[in-house]
């Protein structure tokens, strides 16, 4: 079998997100992604997973391989993104995050909708607490449960000078526990090496951390992988067998096909 | 002042790095971003904060700084704990707010 190359946006809102515009409901993200030629996505709303399974069920009406996500705000205030396989997983960690997410009720005024929709862009939910909030559990914590669930854990836009490992914790921890991390587009993996030799271990992804739909694929990375399954791309951020990323490919999906 | 002389007038609990009681204290710092403190602490200085990573003690310990003070009875994880022994750190720990402590040990340095 030869390695195939899957154009993948691994980090996007929906409208759930208060910070998430209004226009990005489920299907409106999977007709984007599916226009934009990408392959996959992920979605990451914060502190939820509340809009995952409606995305993945137009996901595979539409042909665009979706992955459950959700992006954690640790104790340290830093971002990380998780990735889970199935439904079951999934509604687990739902079960932990609202255990730990605190109990501030959302000002809508403030930050925004929390708003759950189906696919016919119907508003069938809400949050009721602030998804801003940092979950009152560090960073090693997060690493273990996920990893307990059977889930995998990135870090998010490390690079970033805020709501980052960087930032955070003022460095990233020699010995962190991550099964890869992820940068933003203000910055090349090369470029990052260069000051952070030792992170060389990891693998690395980029995305377009979107909550506009014109954000969606503004950034992209490829995984070159053996097949689209949850299976491959775990085996891939661990760089098994050959199996890589690239953060920096040359084609720009909104150039080529916006 | 040493770091010994804070802990008996402030009644802060020792939570780690005891043998750094005798560290000398040279004004104080205070922020919950580790990449702040890195930039702007500087040597002797104690730290107030309430992050309990272990790279707390990887930031003091390089910028020098005489001992960190943990606010609301916040607790260091064994990691943090066995680094501040190893780098005789020492970690204080008071209940009060950052507000507080920060009064308190404003006025010890400043003699009022």
């Amino acid at each position: 079998m030869e390695l195939k190359s899957y154009r993948a946006d691994l980090h996007i809102h929906t409208v759930l997100s208060p910070c998430g515009d209004i226009y990005m409901s489920p299907t409106a993200i999977v007709e984007q992604a599916k226009k934009l030629h990408l392959d996959m996505i992920a979605i990451c709303d914060h502190n939820t997973t509340r809009q995952v399974k409606v995305t993945q069920q137009i996901g595979r009406e539409m042909g665009v391989f979706v992955i459950g996500g959700v992006e954690i705000t640790t104790q340290e205030e830093a971002h990380a993104l998780a990735y889970f396989e199935t439904d079951e997983q999934l509604d687990k960690f739902q079960e932990f995050l609202d255990e730990h997410l605190p109990h501030i009720p959302l000002d809508e005024e403030k930050f925004g909708y929390q708003l759950i929709v189906d696919k016919d862009e119907e508003v069938v939910g809400e949050e009721e607490w602030l998804l801003w909030s940092a979950l009152d559990c560090d960073l090693d914590t997060l690493y273990d449960k996920v990893h307990e669930i059977g889930g995998l854990f990135v870090p998010a836009h490390v690079n970033k000078p805020a709501s980052s490992l960087m930032s955070q914790l003022g460095f990233i921890p020699p010995d962190l526990k991550a099964d890869a991390l992820e940068i933003s587009k203000h910055v090349t993996k090369p470029d990052f090496l260069k000051k952070f030799a030792y992170l060389k271990r990891f693998m690395f992804t980029k995305s377009s951390d979107a909550h506009f739909l014109h954000i969606i694929g503004e950034v992209h990375c490829v995984l070159h992988m053996y097949d689209l399954t949850f299976d491959e791309f775990r085996k891939t951020l661990h760089g098994e067998d050959g199996r890589y990323i690239d953060t920096e490919p040359k084609e720009k999906l909104q150039l080529l096909f916006g | 002042m040493k770091v010994q002389e804070l802990v008996d007038k402030l009644g802060l609990k020792v939570l780690a790095g005891k043998n750094g009681l005798d560290r000398e204290i040279d004004g104080c710092y205070i922020s919950d971003l580790l990449s702040d403190v890195m930039g702007n602490a500087q040597e002797g200085n104690i730290w107030i904060t309430l992050q309990t990573h272990k790279n707390v003690m990887a930031v003091a310990s390089l910028k020098e700084m005489s001992c960190v003070i943990l606010v609301k009875d916040l607790g260091a994880n064994e990691d943090t704990i066995n680094q501040a022994n190893e780098e005789e750190l020492p970690i204080l720990q008071t209940s009060l707010p950052t507000f507080e402590i920060a009064g308190l040990v404003y006025n010890l340095l400043n003699n009022k």
